[in-house]
């Protein structure tokens, strides 16, 4: 069975289509790399995972998409239990302007979880996941603005973590950062890759090569070629997906 | 830039002449111009405070061994009382001998205290004259009666007019502040993009109603209201007061807090729905905190309206100058008793002089709170970078 599978997902922002009859399935325990020019339907795609398109005034969507077997979208969806099944990382770091340890905790507090021992100490593996406990540990106490720009974006992740989802979504996610801190966020998804199924949006195409098992192209709101990375990069089977991969794009 | 300048000079020059004319009222003696206050030569007292002359003349001090003298009791005297020891052939018809009267008069009785026109005041008088001190800061701001027109000494304490006005105000932030900030929730973060474009724009009109049409209503409707639920004698209090003031604040503090709360950064919201936050975890967790400063200050200039505000106050508080004990008690605020009473008011006098010092009161008052909220929305500023 897949992990998150969609099924002839249309979208439109008003009258906009974004996504056009978009089938994707993806397995447990895998990265999945979203791939496309600039305003193609990638981030409005991986943000359908957590319904965070819900926000926006006046959308509409058709078609399917289920998670565990479960179609998201259906009757008697939770839709807080499902953000906190499906975890998402934003393009630029957005921490809390709380404590560090108080950023971490959040997602553990608004489950309604008191225990003090308990958050501490999920607190404390959920950073050490992102191994920026050595960093951190002596300033718990301060603002998580105080951290550089990889640091907070780690810190979001081990925030992601903290409620232990099965998926993580990932718009960009080092985008904003220096390239030895998009190293760290790198090996940490491959890492990560054990635990969660992860799906990330990315413009960097050596990027997609190095941490995805699977990419999906898209193009103005098709989903125009999904295969096994190191296929679709070596091999691509559509002309479009080579221009792209190529850089010979007009 | 000319404009802006040409605006200062003037507010500077209101400001200057606000406070020349306050602080003359320090210079001034509360007793009536033209009138002396006699006792007999051998009575040991020599001075009396205003407080004490009123005391005495409403017959709450009765000896005179509660004011530093012997332990007789109080003989007092005003003009009208004159029928009572002499005839009208001995005062003479056109009153020539009244003079010499009051000076025998105040020789031959040791405890008197006598209240009269100076014009009736005899050459050869034979009496001490009291003096009375001039009025000081301590009986201005801490007296706790305001009857500037009482004879023979005015009453000029302020406590009672700016507790009223902290009272109505406090009781108006108190009610507008958990609505205001409800319905600034309520627009900001639930409803759509339609209904926020049909309130947005009401509640600013809300803004724009002049005070006296507010005072109507407060008198029309809730003054009665009050009076049937708690079945009072009358329904002009303070709570009224802090009601009509409480829906005068609402726009500001609605408009003010729901411009705050929008300027939550999205992702903030985004970070804490992801989280699997519900919506009002969200409100509370994280775009109260974020616009705190916006809605304080909100908050705060609600006040500031609430505390400057004549019209509607003046009609449904009662305006009783005592110091309020509850809140379904009538009391009275500063911008109320400038109102009222500056027209009867005799240009350059000693309640003129009073009134002005109120505008003094108040200008430091709302000059206070404007200062606060520079302060605060200055840190807000500060905080986002
Ligand atoms: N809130 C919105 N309202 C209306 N249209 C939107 C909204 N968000 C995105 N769109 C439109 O939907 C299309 C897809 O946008 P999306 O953000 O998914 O692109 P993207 O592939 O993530 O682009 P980028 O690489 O620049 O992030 C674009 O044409 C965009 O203009
Ligand atoms: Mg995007």
């Amino acid at each position: 069975m897949y992990k998150i599978e969609s099924k002839n997902v249309d979208f439109y922002y008003g009258p906009s289509q974004a996504l056009k009859n978009i089938n994707i399935a993806i397995r447990s325990n895998t990265v999945t790399a979203l791939i496309g020019p600039s305003g193609c339907g990638k981030s409005t795609y991986l943000r359908l995972f957590n319904r965070m398109n819900d926000l926006i005034d006046d959308i509409k969507i058709s078609g399917q998409v289920m998670i565990d077997g479960e179609d998201i979208y259906g009757k008697g969806i939770n839709v807080d239990s499902l953000r906190k099944n499906v975890g998402m990382v934003f393009q630029k770091p957005n921490p809390f302007p709380k404590t560090i340890f108080e950023n971490v905790a959040y997602g553990l507090r608004v489950n309604g979880i008191k225990d003090k021992k308990f958050i501490e100490e999920r607190v404390e593996t959920s950073i050490k996941q992102v191994v920026l406990w050595d960093e951190v540990k002596d300033k718990l106490k301060k603002s998580a603005f105080e951290l550089s720009g990889g640091q907070q974006q780690r810190l979001c992740i081990a925030r992601a973590l903290a409620i232990q989802p099965s998926v993580i979504l990932m718009d960009e996610p080092t985008s904003a950062l220096d390239p030895i801190s998009t190293a760290k966020v790198e090996e940490l998804i491959y890492e990560l890759k054990a635990k969660y199924t992860i799906v990330i949006v990315t413009h960097n195409m050596q990027q997609a090569g190095r941490v995805s098992d699977r990419t999906a192209f898209f193009y103005l709101g098709e989903l125009v070629e999904y295969d096994e990375t190191k296929k679709l990069f070596t091999n691509p089977k559509q002309e479009r997906t080579q221009n792209y991969i190529t850089g010979r794009f007009g | 830039m000319l404009s802006s300048s040409i605006t200062s000079l003037t507010v500077v020059l209101i400001v200057v002449f606000l406070f020349k004319e306050g602080i003359g009222l320090f210079n001034q003696k509360p007793v009536e111009p033209g009138y002396v206050i006699a006792i007999n030569k051998n009575n040991k007292v020599k001075e009396l405070s205003s407080v004490q002359l009123k005391n005495i003349y409403d017959q709450k001090i009765t000896h005179w061994s509660e004011v530093g003298g012997t332990h007789d009791s109080i003989v007092l005297f005003q003009l009208e009382d004159i029928s009572n020891y002499y005839s009208d052939e001995q005062i003479g018809d056109n009153m020539q001998n009244l003079g010499s009267c009051m000076s025998r008069l105040v020789d031959s009785l040791p405890n008197i205290i006598a209240f009269f026109p100076d014009k009736y005041l005899d050459k050869k008088f034979q009496g001490t004259l009291l003096e009375v001190d001039k009025v000081t800061l301590h009986d201005f701001f801490a007296g706790k009666e305001w009857i500037p027109t009482a004879k023979p000494s005015a009453q000029l304490g302020v406590l009672p007019l700016i507790l009223g006005t902290l009272w109505v105000s406090l009781g108006a932030i108190l009610l507008a502040l958990p609505l205001g900030l409800a319905a600034a929730v309520y627009m900001s973060e639930i409803a759509n993009e339609r209904v926020r474009r049909i309130m947005k724009p009401l509640i600013e009109l809300l803004a724009g109603i002049p005070s006296v049409v507010y005072g109507f209503f407060g008198l029309v409707i809730i003054v009665p209201l009050i009076q049937k639920t708690f079945d009072l004698p009358v329904g002009e209090t303070g709570l009224a007061g802090s009601i009509v003031l409480g829906i005068m604040a609402l726009p500001t503090i609605i408009t003010i807090s729901e411009d705050a709360m929008r300027n939550t950064p999205r992702a903030m919201k985004e970070a804490s729905l992801a989280l699997g936050a519900s919506r009002w975890q969200t409100i509370y967790k994280v775009i109260i905190p974020y616009s705190i400063s916006g809605i304080s200050a909100g908050a705060i200039l609600g006040i500031g309206r609430a505390i400057g505000e004549t019209m509607a106050v003046l009609m449904v508080t009662g305006n009783a100058a005592v110091i309020p004990h509850s809140i379904l008690a009538p009391v009275r605020t500063i911008p109320a008793t400038i109102a009222a009473e500056l027209g009867e008011t005799s240009n350059g006098g000693l309640h003129y002089k009073a009134l002005f010092a109120l505008g003094c009161i108040l200008f430091l008052i709302t000059l206070f709170i404007n200062l606060t909220v520079e302060f605060i929305s200055n840190r807000q500023k500060h905080n986002k970078h």
